[in-house]
Formats: C-alpha cells, structure tokens, sequence
C-alpha cells in the first residue's frame, strides 16, 4: 500500500463511515431503547440539535470537552423525560409528542444557539488508531472520535442487557404486551419514562459527538437530518442496538460517499450524491415496511408503526 | 424457590365482599370458602361478577366491603403482590404472557426475586428440575407468540406454581382450548389438588367440565351467592343450569332434515391457503354450504379452520382454487359482503371483528354506519339514528346496558361476543361464517344463540359453523366435516355424525374412516 491513491476512496469511505457514524449510532441507540419499551420519539432531531448546542455552549464555558458531553447528555434526559411525560398522559398521541419535542428542541437550539455560532470551544480528543502508518491520508481516516469507542462499547452491553439482565427484559416486556408486563408486576409507566429519558440522554451525547469533534463548532445546520434518518437506521436494524452499530457505520459510509468522490476528483455526480443517506433512508423505509419479514423484532406496542 | 409440594396451601374465605362500578353492583355480598386441596368452580350467568370476586381475591381489585379470611387471619388485599405473599395468585382471561419473549423468559421475569443479572443456564437447569415434579409440560425454550393456547395455558399455571401460589385463580381457563386441552389441562390441576398440593378456584361457562373436575361448586347470581355446595353424584349439569339462571335452560333440538337440496351459496373448490405459523396448507378439494344448510367443521384448533375462515372473511389472501358465492367468484370486499348478505363471528371477536377502542355503539354499526339511517345522503353520520340502531342491535343479545357509550375493549369477552352475534346474526342474513359463536356465554345465552342459527337457517340462510364444542355441532349440523392438518379427512351427515369417529379423525386417525356424506 504504498500508493495511497488506489486506495483513496475505500480509504476515505472508510474514515468517513468511522467519522459520521458517531452521532447515527448514539442517536439509534437511544431511539432503539425508547422503541423497546414501547414508545416512538420522533424529535430526536430536536434532541439531538439541543444536544449539540449545549455540548458546545458549556465546553466553550467551562473550556472541557467532557463537561460538554455532561451538559448534553443532560439536556437529552430532560427532552426525553418531557417526552416521557407527555407520552403518559391519556390519550397523547405519541407522534404528536415527539414531533412537539422536535420543534422545541430546534426552537431551543436556534435560539440559545445563537451566541456560540462564532466562536471556538475545545475539542474531544482523537484517538488515534492510524498512527502506526507514514500516510497521512490513513492516520487522518483512522482518527477516532472517542465516543464512537463509547458507542460500541453501549450496543454491545445494551444487547447483553436486553438478553441478560433484569432491567433489559422489563423493558422489552412493556414494550411488547404492556397488559401483560403489567400481570408480571412491572410497572409499565417507570420503565417507559426511564427508557424514554435515557434515550433522549443518548441522543443528547449524539449532539455532543457533532459539535465536539473535528469539524468542531455549532451551526443551526449542524445536523443536517441525521436524527431523523436514525430513527430509519433503527428500523432497518431491526431493534437490535449491535446491528445499530452496523447500520450507524453504513449510513456513515454513505455520507461520505459525495465527499469522497469530490475529493478522489470525480466530482460531476458529487451533489447528487450527497443523497445518499436520505436515498438509503428511504429505500430502507420501503423495503422495511412493506415486508412481513422486515417487521421481526418490532415491539408490539408500537401500534403506529404496525 | 421451593417445590410445590412443601406446605399445603392455606384456606381462603370471602365474608361479604361487595364491589360496585358506578351503578353496577357487580358483587353484592359475596361469601366463599375455598378449602385446602379443593377445586373451587365459580359459576354464573355472564356478568354475575365471578371475575371481579376472584379479582378482590387476588388484590387486583379492592372490595367496598366485606372481609377476606385466609387461614383464619383477617387479611388486607391491596396490591397482588400483597397475595402473592400469602401463596395466592391468577391466571388471567387474557394471556398475561410477553408474546416475544421465550417460556424461560416469561417466568424468570415474572419472579420478583429474579437475579439483576441472569444467568440463563441456571435458570434452564432449576425450571427443568422443577418440572420434574410438576405434571405439565412446556417448552422452556419456546417464544410465547409460537404457542398454542393450550401451551400457554400450561405456561400460565406452571408460572404461578413457580411463584410459590397454592391458590390458584383461574378466570375461564378452558375458553381457549380445545376440549382435549381443557381436560388434560383441569385433570392436571385436580391431582395436584388431590394430592394437597394446591386449591383452585376457576370460572367456567362448561358445565360438563365443573362434573368432571371439580369438588366444590359456587354460584353466583347478579353479585349474589345463590348456591353452594360440595359437588357429589346428585348434581348434574342441568342442576348447576338451574341454579345459574333460577330455571332449567331451553335446549336446542336439532332442526328437522330438510328435504329438496336448495342451491349451494358457498362452494369451494380445490382451494389453497398458506398457513399462519407455516405447517402444511389448507388444502380444500370440495366444499359446499346450501341454502338453509348448517355445515359444521370440526377439529382441533389449529388445522387450519383458521386459515379458511380468514380467506372467507377476505382477511388472508387465497393462493389457488376457488371460492364462490351464489355462483360467483367470491370477493371479500364490502360491496360482495353487502350483496351476498354474509356475516361473520370469527374467533377472538375483539381482535379480528372489532375496532377495540371504539365505543361499543360505533362497533355494533359497523356494518350499516354508511347507509340510511345513519347515513345521511351527504355521508353526515346521524348520532341519534346510530345510538338508536346500536341499541337495537345490543338487545338482540342482551349486550350489557349502558354500555354503548364505552370502548368495546373494556367489556367482558361475553360481552364483546355479544356484541358481535348482535351485529351479525341479524335476520336478513344469508351466508353465515360463525367461528365458537357461544364461545365465553353462560348457559342461556349459549342457547340463544344456538336457536337463532337454527333459525337463520329454517329461513334459507347458508351457515358455516366452525366449533370445538363436538356436542354444538352434532347438534345443530346438517353435516359436518372434520379438518385435519388443513385438509378435510372426513365428511358424515349431521344425523349420523358419532363421537367416537369425529374424535378419531380430529386426531388425524381417518384415513380408511372416510364415510363420505353425499357431496
Ligand atoms: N372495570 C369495570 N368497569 C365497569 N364495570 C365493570 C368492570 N368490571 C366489571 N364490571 C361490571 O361488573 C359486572 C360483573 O362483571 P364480572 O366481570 O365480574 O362478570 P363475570 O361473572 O366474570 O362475567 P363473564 O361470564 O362475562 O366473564 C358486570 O356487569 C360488568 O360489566
Ligand atoms: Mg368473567
């Protein structure tokens, strides 16, 4: 491999996958967990904007990057409790709720926004997996946002959870038969709320994971739909936060498949290619919906979906 | 956890319990003593109040007033888990099992001591050693949604055997199963019983069923304890009857033969319908309903009656072969249903017949909300033709009064059966699907509707009756066929159908005992 430039765009895909996955992953995690237990949130957009905003607000306050991803992850458990909350009240429809929490959030993000669109907070740190190679181009692909380490480490010990543990179970439960989680001597509401509000904690990190590494700062278009096209990733995963991971990195993929390209210098289709994850998106939604198969692992309560 | 066998269960008694909903006195002063190794039947005509009775028993409801007596101790009810601590417990109507999770699953969840974190080969290896000494079998490893009802009946008792209950509720376990399941099922539970192992209380609608099984009987009427008493050799059914609804219920006789064939309404040729759960397809060579012809199929659940009925019904899409109606290829949308003037009671009417959070009124209109007098001709719903429509529709078959105004989900199922009867059996129908159609209704009203397919049928009415209850069909068939893996594998006229051989058939053994009818 000493001539990078066969290797460019696999390699530039592969850094992009690795680049834009962080935010898809954390936002589908969260909305994954949400999902399980029965409830959909659909303003993880907002979420995740709000989450983006505050992690660059109180880095650039505090001048750490972690207490960025704190203030983030507890603007996303606010969001998502009120989601939470909202979604236990009879007769609230949850997909008017969260579509409530993604004009908030947006509205919130903007507004409180506006005083860190100029300046410059401090980063995550990189980690960085390519420092063994003399190529720039692979040491720069391979430079890890540090919670993308994180991400993985939580799809795998999220399916642990929903195999092994107590908890993991419960919400699985309420999220499949409510009725029936109720006669086990679950307590359906709690369990919601809790996987509700860490879900949106989980989005809010998302955010962080935006503003916080290179290309660092806040943008009121810092998100560009993503969350959104998480809740399709979560789908097309099929509930399972490890095949999270997987969709998460693909999506990625396909982001940067345009910039690739344009950088690879076949730059004619390259604005059009710029689709691509909202053409994967939809192309998931179709085959996802309309076949049977696709449906496994969907979480009975989750009658909009059905 | 110990095995159920340590310490017997304790003596549970009700001293005046009364419960109201509103206006509705559910139970009005209610005494029942459930003693150690007894199995307890709780009958009563539908809505008597024999669920909110074992409800207050088990601490999913409080009572207004009275007392609850377990082992001689005053005792407070507030919260299941309050009966649970006394060895109490229910198994519910409706399944209270987490369709997507495994057998192990459910019951390791449902324990309130379950490890934070499970190791599932422990958990494998101690629900093995407890089955050992438990006389009912399961599949640990089985996901809930795959099980049959029967199987997940078992599922439900092992559970609450697992919790540590030896007093075991249980609200209408047999409505599910098919007549063989129900008896292996209650025989189970009366040798665990006989052994002083566990009491049972249960409610059931099958009289036989209270003959065979139990040892004591309780009747309730309108909240009322209007018997009691140990079940010997002088109580019979029609006694039990009688003391249910204060007089001896009318039976049904069979209709008289008709004579001149009448044209075929419902004609099925070498049809062919993939099943739910996979397994061998239905697969239908010949089938004929006549005008004023009650065919009854026959069979263990899941051979396929399902599958059929949802093709008929236009719920499942048919892969070859033909159904006609009146001659005609049969096209299960409203307009045919319309002018065909079918009906249809499938199995679980709440969920394949109903719209469950719509009020009840708006479900008995479904099939007329779009037509005067409901309708007006710029398509405005009338509210006061619907409320009036609606109502005439639930006297038919005495739906719960008052009602009309609640989502259909929240009524009892032989309410929501009712309703459905109500809604489908009206007179001028001419094609009839009916699926367990007394299914969940007390003696009485089980006759209602027995006679009013009789009388559909003395008017020309076409009517495929898909029942488990061998005794409804021998009595009211004209012929009957028995499914078997999808197929029918025998076919006898009504008058000289025999137990014996549509058992045998039921179970698969009919290959030579193909005595076919005329068709
Ligand atoms: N949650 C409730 N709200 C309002 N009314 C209720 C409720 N539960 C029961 N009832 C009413 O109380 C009465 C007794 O009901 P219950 O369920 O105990 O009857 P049942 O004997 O079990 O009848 P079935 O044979 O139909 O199961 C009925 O009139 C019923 O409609
Ligand atoms: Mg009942």
């Amino acid at each position: 491999m000493s001539d990078p430039g066969l290797w460019a765009l696999p390699l530039a895909l592969a850094g992009g996958a690795l680049r834009a996955a962080t935010p898809y992953l954390f936002v589908s995690l969260g909305e994954c967990l949400t999902e399980k237990s029965g409830r959909i949130n659909v303003g993880v957009e907002g979420i995740l904007l709000v989450g983006a905003m505050s992690a660059f607000g109180a880095a650039w306050a505090t001048g750490s990057p972690w207490a960025g991803i704190a203030a983030a992850a507890a603007a996303g458990a606010a969001m998502g409790a009120l989601h939470g909350a909202l979604c236990s009240l009879a007769r609230v429809s949850h997909v008017a709720a969260g579509v409530a929490i993604l004009v908030l959030g947006t509205g919130i993000a903007f507004f409180a926004g506006k005083p860190f669109i100029e300046p410059q907070a401090p980063t995550l740190p990189a980690i960085e997996l390519g420092a063994w190679s003399s190529h720039p181009a692979v040491a720069s692909a391979l430079r890890l946002n540090p919670l993308l380490a994180l991400g993985v480490v939580l799809a795998f010990g999220m399916r642990a959870a929903f195999r092994r543990a107590r908890v993991g179970l419960a919400v699985i439960a309420v999220g499949d038969d409510a009725a029936a989680a109720t006669a086990m001597g679950l307590h359906v509401d709690r369990t919601r709320l809790a996987a509700t509000t860490l879900g949106g904690a989980l989005a809010g990190i998302g955010g962080a994971s935006l503003s916080l590494f290179h290309p660092t700062g806040w943008s009121e278009a810092i998100s560009g739909g993503q969350g959104l096209m998480a809740m399709a990733l979560v789908i097309f995963a099929r509930w399972d936060p490890v095949r999270c991971l997987g969709a998460a990195l693909l999506f990625g993929a396909a982001g940067a498949l345009a910039p690739a390209l344009q950088a690879a210098g076949h730059g004619h289709a390259w604005q059009l290619l710029h689709l691509a994850p909202h053409a994967l998106t939809l192309a998931i939604l179709v085959t996802g919906t309309t076949r049977a198969r696709a449906m496994r692992g969907l979480p009975g309560e989750l009658a909009v979906l059905r | 956890m110990t095995s159920a066998g340590l310490d017997p269960p304790p003596r549970v008694e009700a001293r005046g319990l009364a419960r109201r909903f509103g206006p509705v006195i559910a139970l009005d002063a209610a005494d029942l003593d459930v003693r150690p190794g007894s199995v307890h039947a709780l009958l009563g005509e539908n809505g008597a109040g024999k669920s909110t009775l074992a409800k207050c028993l088990v601490g999913a409801l409080a009572a207004d007033r009275g007392r609850i007596v377990v082992d001689g101790r005053d005792v407070t009810l507030r919260h299941p888990r309050d009966a649970h601590a006394l060895g109490l417990g229910m198994v519910w109507q409706h399944f209270s099992l987490v369709p997507c999770l495994t057998v192990l699953e459910n019951l390791v969840l449902a324990r309130p001591d379950a490890p934070r974190w499970i190791d599932w080969r422990h958990e494998r290896a101690a629900l093995d050693a407890f089955l050992e000494d438990v006389p009912l079998r399961i599949d640990p490893g089985a996901r809930v949604a795959d099980l049959a009802a029967g199987e997940k009946q078992r599922v439900e008792v092992v559970r609450q055997l697992r919790l540590g209950h030896r007093v075991l509720f249980l609200d209408e376990p047999t409505s599910v199963l098919t007549p063989q399941e129900a008896d292996a099922l209650l025989g189970r539970l009366r040798a665990l019983a006989d052994a002083g192992r566990i009491s049972v209380v249960l409610t059931t609608h099958k009289l036989d069923e209270v003959i065979a099984h139990a040892t004591h009987v309780t009747v309730l009427r309108r909240g009322r304890v209007v018997a009691d008493a140990p079940l010997d050799r002088t109580i019979d059914a029609a006694t039990l009857a009688t003391w249910m609804v204060g007089h001896a219920p009318p039976s049904v006789a069979r209709p008289a033969p008709r004579d001149a064939r009448q044209p075929a309404r419902l004609s099925i040729r070498a049809l062919r319908v993939a099943r739910a759960a996979g397994g061998p397809p239905v697969a239908i060579d010949a089938l004929d309903v006549h005008a004023g012809e009650i065919v009854g199929v026959a069979g263990v659940s899941g051979n396929g009656q399902r599958e059929l009925v949802e093709a008929l019904c236009g719920q499942r899409s048919v892969d070859q072969g033909a159904i006609d109606v009146d001659a005609r290829p049969w096209r299960a949308d409203r307009a045919s249903m319309r002018a065909a003037r079918f009906g249809c009671v499938p199995e679980s009417p709440l969920a394949n017949a109903t719209a469950p959070d719509m009020a009840l009124a708006d479900n008995l209109v479904l099939r007329v909300f779009d037509r005067a007098p409901i309708a007006s001709r710029t398509g405005r719903v009338r509210r006061d033709a619907l409320r009036a429509s609606a109502q005439a529709l639930a006297a038919r078959f005495a739906v719960q009064s008052g009602a009309l105004g609640r989502a259909i989900a929240t009524l009892s199922g032989g309410n929501v059966q009712r309703a459905v009867l109500g809604r489908e059996l009206v007179d001028d129908t001419r094609l009839l699907v009916a699926v367990n159609p007394a299914f969940g209704l007390d003696v009485g009203a089980a006759a209602d509707v027995r006679r009013r397919l009789v009388e559909l049928r003395a008017t020309g009415c076409a009517v495929l009756l898909v029942s488990e209850d061998l005794d409804e069909l021998i009595t009211l068939s004209d012929r009957i066929v028995v499914m078997f893996e999808g197929r029918v594998v025998l076919s006898t006229l009504g008058v000289e159908a025999d137990r014996q051989a549509l058992g045998l058939a039921m179970a698969g053994h009919s290959a030579i005992a193909s005595a076919r009818a005329d068709n």
